[in-house]
C-alpha cells in the first residue's frame, strides 16, 4: 500500500481528502490506481505520457525527476507526495 | 483584503531590491487557519531570472514539511516583477495553486535596487479569476 499526499488544490477530486492511499509497482501505476478511485485527477499529474512540468511529485524525500519519472519503482509503505510548483513570470512585453 | 505588518512590507521589498534585476519570490506563513501572515521565509529563485521564478523542488518539499509541522500556512505568496507593473501576468495566473494564499506582486521597476518608489499589491487567484484587495498595513501587532 502506497500512501499519497495531496495538495489543497487536487482535493476537489478526492472528496477533500489530503492523504489517500494507492497500489501500483511504479509510479506510473500510482497514478493509474488514483485516477482510478478519484478520475480526472490523472490528468493533473501526467500528460502525453510524462509527468507535467509545473507539477512536483516526490517518492518519499525524492523528486522523482531524478529518479525515473513515471518508470520510478515504487515499493509497499512508499509516500508519494504531490506538490504544484510555486512558480510564474512577467509577460514579454508589458501588455498585462 | 490583505492585514500585514509595516515589517513584513519591508522585509519583502528589501528581498525585491536585492535580487533585482531577477525575481524575487518567498512566502510568509501564518498559523494554520488564521490568515494572519507571520513569518518571513523568502525563498530562492531556482530560475534566477528577470522574467521567471520558481521555488527550487527539494525547497519546495521542505518548505511544505516545515508549515505541516508547525502547523502552518502560506499566508501570503510573493514574488516581484522587475520592469513591468506589479501585477499577475498569464503565467502567474495559470500556475496560481494554493487558493487560500494572498498573491503579493511587488515591481522593482523604477528604482531597481535602490531606495524609492515600489509598487506593493495583493491579489487572491483562484481558479484562474485575479480579484486585487485592499492591502492594510499595520505595526507589528502579532
Amino acid at each position: 500500500m502506497i500512501s499519497v499526499e495531496i495538495p489543497t488544490i487536487l482535493r476537489t477530486y478526492t472528496g477533500g481528502e489530503r492523504a489517500v492511499t494507492a497500489e501500483g509497482d511504479t509510479l506510473g501505476a500510482v497514478i493509474e490506481n488514483l485516477e482510478t478511485a478519484y478520475p480526472g485527477i490523472g490528468d493533473r499529474l501526467v500528460e502525453a505520457g510524462a509527468l507535467r512540468r509545473f507539477v512536483n511529485v516526490y517518492l518519499n524525500d525524492e523528486d522523482v525527476r531524478f529518479l525515473d519519472g513515471l518508470a520510478a519503482e515504487v515499493s509497499d509503505g512508499d509516500t508519494v507526495t504531490i506538490l504544484p510548483a510555486v512558480a510564474g513570470g512577467a509577460p514579454a512585453a508589458a501588455v498585462g | 483584503m490583505l492585514e500585514i505588518s509595516q515589517e513584513l512590507v519591508d522585509s519583502i521589498v528589501a528581498h525585491a531590491r536585492q535580487d533585482h534585476p531577477d525575481e524575487a519570490c518567498g512566502v510568509i506563513a501564518g498559523p494554520a487557519n488564521s490568515d494572519r501572515p507571520t513569518r518571513f521565509i523568502p525563498m530562492t529563485n531556482a530560475a534566477r531570472s528577470p522574467t521567471f521564478y520558481e521555488f527550487d523542488s527539494m525547497d519546495l518539499l521542505r518548505l511544505y514539511r516545515e508549515l505541516a509541522a508547525n502547523d502552518e500556512d502560506p499566508v501570503v505568496i510573493y514574488h516581484s516583477h522587475t520592469a513591468t507593473p506589479a501585477y499577475p501576468s498569464r503565467t502567474d495566473i495559470s500556475y496560481a495553486s494554493e487558493p487560500n494564499a494572498h498573491y503579493v506582486l511587488v515591481s522593482t521597476r523604477e528604482t531597481g535596487t535602490e531606495d524609492g518608489p515600489y509598487e506593493f499589491r495583493s491579489y487572491r487567484i483562484v481558479d484562474g479569476v485575479v480579484t486585487e484587495e485592499e492591502v492594510r498595513i499595520g505595526s507589528d501587532a502579532s
